[in-house]
């Protein structure tokens, strides 16, 4: 593709962005060269992640300017013509991934995303994860995958497509030195293959930074400083780049930092802290943790080194109780440990790889909970609170939710959550992974003093050398092996090595063939880019909106992702055959076995007789007699009867003489709909007495008698079933295609992958769409089954027209997944959004569409809702399909409201569906 | 202990805090609370009401037209006069629910005691308003006939009467019954919803896992799940009860409030507690939406409250004993409209407790497993 070929890839002026009251980047302005490695630095939540996703279009633009290849971000056009040119991997470990595909699943996907024919995305993803060790894993799904393998695969999704800008958001964050290199080796070799590209880079790792052409220091929402790493250095006056950065700090910042110094480990009292014996774990047949033993004095900082995915976490896990083991055993403090100990977990505090404290409570809340929750007594919470936020620098984020701060924030509240109880023991998963090196040094500063001034043991896994040289003793593992285990010093000796790091990747490299791996990639031929097809206009144009293969590859990773759901699929297919069966045995219309009694205060033959005549119905089931008024008001109460049929004295004397007497009928008024049919009933019964009476005594003479026949159309039987079981079609291909295409998208709101839509080239209408495909056709297979189940199983055959009912119930379930997809785009919780189909279905279908008493009936907004809801018009075709042999030209009408709300609804859905951050 | 009411209460206050910063959940809380009540509330629930009717009279008689003006709203619409030869495609069409057919030379066949035949047909299609539509109809066309009959002298009838007393709610207006219900299955599909979403939530963004490092155990993030879902939607029922349904719709709430409450919090306790059961069970978020419609449905349509519980088949009967909705549509009726003491409704809050209890020890032996794999 042309571009300008001017030097300036990025240009920003005056750029400004709040969240709320708080203002991020407070007006910056800078050229970025092209053709350039850019390294952003800084330390946390000072507007680096902000600058970069505005830079790739992923966040609405506030105020300033900003060019970005030569265009204008605020134009929408422009934003669509780049964004295929620029490739984006935000912070967070695998944020856009999908975890239930596989590797190269999720591959595929992105190259579809980009238009890639199937040779040359093979190709792509071949090269791509070989060179960064992901080959062996292709397989995997990418939810089992560690933490810095997850980061791999993220950053070789936004490299399939030769981008011409790259930006990176801290890519290697969590990633094993030796996968570190192999990454940067890659970026190297994609920027000599492709001069053009320009790469921006954040990261926290100083040593990295020392490679890039250009850096551009940040803090507080403003520019520091920019320059070659020479340069810096240079005007710092500092030997290394760690150093150099904490120079360029303003004084306040600074202050109170020193160069750490470790006090060597005093001999303690010699008792152990954690003791593992052969610890194994197995998941199926695949070994994450192979006999590991070590032994950990107390008061010793133990490092945990190790490629990404070789059982770490796996093995802190087990140390906490949280997996149980296979093989082998754990003591901590000479206890074995169990999973349900409460009182060996107050001794420990732990942090997870990933964030896991509570996005809905504040900073404050969440160590106030934290705090609690480890015993800490009522009168030292907020003592206890103000210390560690005041040591993590947490005191301007107090108030703020974890949602809206930065990784390096996050990290540094769950590490003072896990240390606010002072444990005896703190087991640490990469702690520090995101961090920035002040804030690095402030939390081991802190690990120095717990375990040196309070004897605490400290079980730690990182990635950064620096730190691991800090331990007293670290463990090499591999591949769920212990390789190595003595203190840094010693290490590096037997390796002969001048550096830790060094050490480490021989380490590896003797026990591993993916370095071998890394060197075949290179060796693995680029692949000749294609001429594009040459494409008419119209095409084109359409294409700007709506393309059939970005719609295809959106569509094919949702159904990849929904089969990988085995029981979600299954209960999407059958779950409304189930309630089919339910609603059809289990309901009934007609009212039966009434239990009635009688309370007879005449006792004579004629008012026998007029009891006898209802004991003679079935809809009537007699029960004992009634003995008085307070005897009724008790069974009535209690439900044992529903009707009672009060004689009057002198019934029968009143007959005889053709005087007026009246029969009372009690009946049980709380079920309004049964009492009305009970109403009915009496009536009928009285009636048929007076006849038949009128009958048997001549002096009432013959005249005046007619009959009244009732003709029940379409269902002459007047059963449940034929009645029940097409209303019961329409309302169950209402709900639960909704809640799931609801939910499909908001789980990747919640999840983080929604970012994809708002940095490829993806629009929403492809978005929304072909996530709504496969949910479509499921719902279809779905209707399918009712409808045979219907009419073979249940008798109801199709009078009427298979082809338009078929049609019916194609278009009512694109209405339906449609609704889902609307409730959706308003919500950004999963509860809510189950909620908030739920109300938006089951009441009204049930209520207000004419599945029980028909739309007419109805009265203000119930009839409105009941007007234009299309569970109305399926009821009408599907009834009419069903019982009525009614064909197309008797439903049409029908047919076409429907169709003409399919556009209403997915358009109302796509357009309030957000394309950018806001 | 002391530390473990502790723990069990700054778990519940986190839980409300999240539902309270879902701006999208409180306004939908507060939607099906006021406003839903109010909208099905009018909603026809299988009552007669308007129900369309056709009439064919060939008769055009003077008792003919006195059957036919006696046709009366709110039950009917006024009937309208169609041709015979159009009445079957109206039919189809679904355009009326009756259609009446007078023959010719009715009233003189009646008198002449030749017994003379009326047809009502029925769209059984609707299945409630057929069968006592139908009933309404055939009861005024008797009445008119036999007063017709009576003025014309041509016939005498027993002097017995019918009286039938409605008790609890005489009129049988139908929305007391709907609104009740409707806060009933609103109190049952939140309180699943929350509790079970709130777990799956933990569960999917690794919090539950720390938690169950931490000096916690499963039976307070239980606990802790159940008190705080159950008192939101306890204060939305209570309001909804007090404010919506007495004092804005004007319907009266028979027996003591205070039962009443008690009845809510049994039901709360069984039903939240089987929103956990079904997050036990459910892998994601999408499992645990289908299989709650699955549990939902059939619990809020077979447990009385939508059609008379004794008309479903008896091995239904037995199984929806299990399910709490069951008991609690039959405490609410007792409560309500009848006015019953707690000497009559200990019976079905023993039973809610008593299934809650059973879900919450079954969801307790699979708690820490579910959060492990």
């Amino acid at each position: 593709m042309d571009i300008p070929r001017n030097d300036i890839a990025v240009s920003f002026h005056d750029l400004t962005l709040s969240y709320g009251k708080k203002l991020a980047l407070k007006g910056v302005s800078l050229d970025i060269k092209s053709r350039q490695l850019v390294g952003l630095i800084g330390p946390d939540g000072v507007g680096k992640s902000t600058l970069l996703s505005l830079i790739t279009g992923a966040h609405a633009m506030q105020g300033g300017e900003l060019m970005v290849l030569g265009g204008d971000m605020r134009s929408k056009a422009h934003r669509n013509k780049v964004c295929p040119m620029i490739a984006y991997m935000p912070q967070g470990l695998g944020k856009n991934l999908y975890f239930t595909l596989t590797v190269e699943e999720n591959l595929q996907y992105f190259a579809r995303l980009f238009g890639q024919d199937a040779a040359e995305r093979r190709a792509r993803i071949d090269r791509l994860t070989k060179s960064t060790g992901l080959y062996r894993f292709l397989d995997r799904p990418a939810g089992k995958l560690s933490g810095g393998m997850k980061q791999k695969l993220g950053l070789c999704c936004s490299l399939i497509h030769d981008p011409d800008l790259l930006v990176l958001d801290e890519p290697t964050t969590g990633v094993d030195p030796l996968a570190r290199r192999q990454f940067w080796d890659l970026v190297d070799s994609i920027q000599k293959e492709r001069p053009n590209l320009t790469v921006i880079v954040a990261t926290a790792y100083m040593d990295e930074a020392q490679r890039f052409d250009w850096l551009i220091a940040m803090d507080d929402g403003k520019i520091l400083g920019t320059g070659t790493s020479k340069e810096i250095l240079d005007r710092t006056g500092c030997a290394d780049l760690d150093s150099a950065f904490i120079q360029l700090l303003p004084e306040e910042k600074r202050s109170g930092h020193k160069t750490l110094v470790v006090p060597p480990l005093e001999k303690g009292d010699g008792s152990t802290a954690i003791e593992a014996i052969g610890l194994t774990k197995r998941f199926g047949d695949f070994t994450a943790v192979d006999h590991v033993s070590f032994k950990i004095p107390k008061g010793e900082i133990f490092g945990f080194l190790g490629s990404n995915g070789c059982g770490k976490s796996t093995t802190m896990k087990m140390l906490t109780g949280l997996l149980p083991v296979t093989d082998g055993e754990v003591y901590l403090f000479g206890k074995k440990i169990a999973g349900g100990d409460i009182e060996t977990r107050k001794k420990l505090g732990y942090m997870t790889q990933m964030f896991s404290l509570y996005n809905e409570l504040t900073v404050r809340q969440n160590l106030e909970l934290y705090a609690r929750l480890y015993a800490i007594p009522e009168d030292d919470v907020a003592n206890a609170v103000d210390a560690m936020i005041d040591r993590f620098g947490l005191r301007e984020h107090e108030f703020a939710l974890p949602s809206d701060l930065p990784l390096g924030i996050k990290q540094r509240l769950s590490l003072a959550a896990a240390v606010i109880h002072r444990p005896q023991i703190l087991i640490l998963d990469e702690p520090t992974s995101g961090v920035d090196p002040v804030a690095r040094d402030v939390f081991w500063e802190m690990i120095i003093e717990l375990s040196r001034n309070d004897k605490v043991t400290i079980f730690i896994t990182t990635h950064f050398m620096n730190e691991a040289e800090r331990c007293d003793r670290i463990s090499l593992m591999h591949a769920g092996k212990s390789l190595a285990c003595d203190s840094p010093a010693r290490l590096v000796e037997e390796r002969k090595a001048d550096t830790l790091e060094e050490a480490f990747i021989s380490y590896l490299m003797e026990a591993d063939a993916t370095a071998t791996e890394a060197k075949e990639a290179a060796a693995v031929q680029e692949t000749a880019v294609k001429e594009e097809k040459p494409r008419n206009a119209f095409v084109k144009w359409l294409a700007k909106y709506f393309d059939l293969r970005r719609w295809y590859s959106c569509c094919w990773r949702e159904t990849l992702e929904l089969s990988r759901d085995r029981i979600c699929t299954t209960l999407a297919m059958f779950g409304a055959v189930i309630l089919l069966f339910v609603i059809a045995f289990g309901i009934s219309m007609d009212v039966d076995d009434i239990k009635f009694a009688v309370l007879d205060h005449d006792q004579t033959i004629a008012s026998v007789n007029y009891v006898h005549n209802i004991r003679g119905s079935r809809y009537f089931l007699e029960q004992p007699d009634i003995v008085d008024h307070d005897d009724m008001d008790e069974r009535m109460r209690r439900g044992d009867v529903a009707m009672v049929v009060e004689i009057p004295p002198d019934f029968s004397k009143n007959l005889e003489r053709g005087a007026k007497t009246e029969v009372m009928f009690w009946v049980d008024g709380a079920d309004t709909s049964r009492a009305e049919t009970i109403n009915n009933y009496a009536e009928a019964m009285h009636a048929k007495w007076m006849a038949n009476y009128a009958n048997t005594h001549p002096e009432f003479g013959s005249a005046g008698q007619f009959d009244i026949q009732t003709r029940y159309r379409y269902n002459p039987d007047v059963l449940s079933l034929p009645a029940m079981a097409p209303g019961a079609i329409a309302l169950l291909l209402m709900m639960i295609p909704a809640v799931l295409s609801a939910l499909s998208v908001v789980r990747e709101k919640e999840q983080g992958s929604i970012t994809n839509l708002y940095v490829t080239p993806l629009t929403r209408s492809e978005f929304m769409l072909g996530k709504q495909t496969p949910y479509v056709v499921v719902s279809l297979i779905s209707a399918t089954l009712l409808v045979l189940i219907t009419a073979f199983l249940f008798n109801v055959p199709v009078k009427g027209n298979v082809l338009t009912l078929a049609l019916g119930l194609l278009i009512y379930c694109i209405l339906s997944t449609g609704f889902g997809m609307l409730a959706s785009s308003v919500t950004r919780s999963q509860i809510a959004v189950i909620f908030l189909t739920m109300i938006a279905t089951l009441v009204p279908a049930t209520q207000m569409c004419g599945l029980i008493s028909p739309v007419e009936s109805q009265q203000g907004l119930a009839r409105l809702i009941g007007s234009i809801h299309p569970t109305t018009y399926m009821l009408l075709v599907s009834k009419g399909s069903f019982n009525k042999a009614l064909g197309f030209f008797d439903l049409w009408p029908m047919l076409l409201t429907m169709l003409i709300e399919v556009p209403f609804l997915l358009g109302a859905s796509i357009l309030l569906q957000k394309k950018q951050e806001s | 202990m002391l530390q473990k009411i502790r723990n069990i209460f700054e778990l519940g206050k986190k839980e409300i805090w999240s539902i309270l910063r879902d701006p999208m959940m409180v306004i939908l809380i507060i939607y099906s609370f006021t406003a839903q009540v109010c909208i099905t509330a009018s909603t026809d629930k299988g009552t007669v009401r308007d129900a369309a009717v056709a009439v064919v009279d060939e008769d055009q008689s003077p008792l003919s037209h006195r059957m036919i003006d006696a046709i009366l709203p709110p039950y009917f619409t006024r009937p309208e006069y169609i041709d015979p030869a159009i009445l079957d495609d109206k039919m189809d069409h679904g355009r009326y629910t009756f259609a009446i057919v007078i023959p010719s030379n009715f009233q003189r066949d009646l008198l002449a005691g030749s017994k003379p035949e009326i047809q009502i047909n029925v769209d059984a299609t609707r299945m409630s308003q057929a069968f006592l539509g139908n009933g309404y109809i055939e009861q005024i066309i008797r009445n008119e006939a036999d007063t017709f009959l009576q003025e014309a002298s041509k016939k005498g009838a027993p002097q017995v009467e019918v009286v039938i007393r409605n008790k609890y709610n005489q009129n049988l207006v139908a929305s007391w019954f709907s609104a009740i219900n409707d806060i009933i299955s609103n109190v049952t599909m939140l309180a699943i919803i929350m509790t079970g979403a709130a777990i799956i939530r933990e569960r999917e963004r690794s919090t539950l896992e720390h938690l169950l490092v931490m000096p916690v155990t499963s039976f307070e993030i239980m606990v802790s799940k159940i008190w705080s879902m159950a008192l939101i939607v306890a204060i939305a029922t209570l309001f909804s009860l007090i404010f919506v349904i007495r004092w804005f719709l004007g319907i009266p709430i028979g027996g003591s409030f205070a039962l009443l409450t008690l009845g809510i919090l049994c039901h709360l306790f069984a039903v939240t507690n089987m929103g956990i059961l079904l997050a036990c069970f459910a892998k994601s978020m999408p499992q645990l939406g289908l299989l709650m419609i699955l549990v939902l449905m059939p619990m809020q349509m077979l447990s009385g409250g939508d059609t008379p519980f004794e008309n479903m088949p008896v091995a239904v009967q037995y199984i929806m004993q299990v399910a709490p909705t069951t008991h609690f549509v039959a405490f609410s009726q007792l409560i309500m409209f009848k006015g019953a003491g707690f000497s009559i409704v200990w019976v079905p809050l023993a039973k809610m407790v008593a299934i809650g209890a059973a879900m919450f020890f079954v969801s307790l032996a699979r708690f820490r497993k579910s959060v492990a794999s």
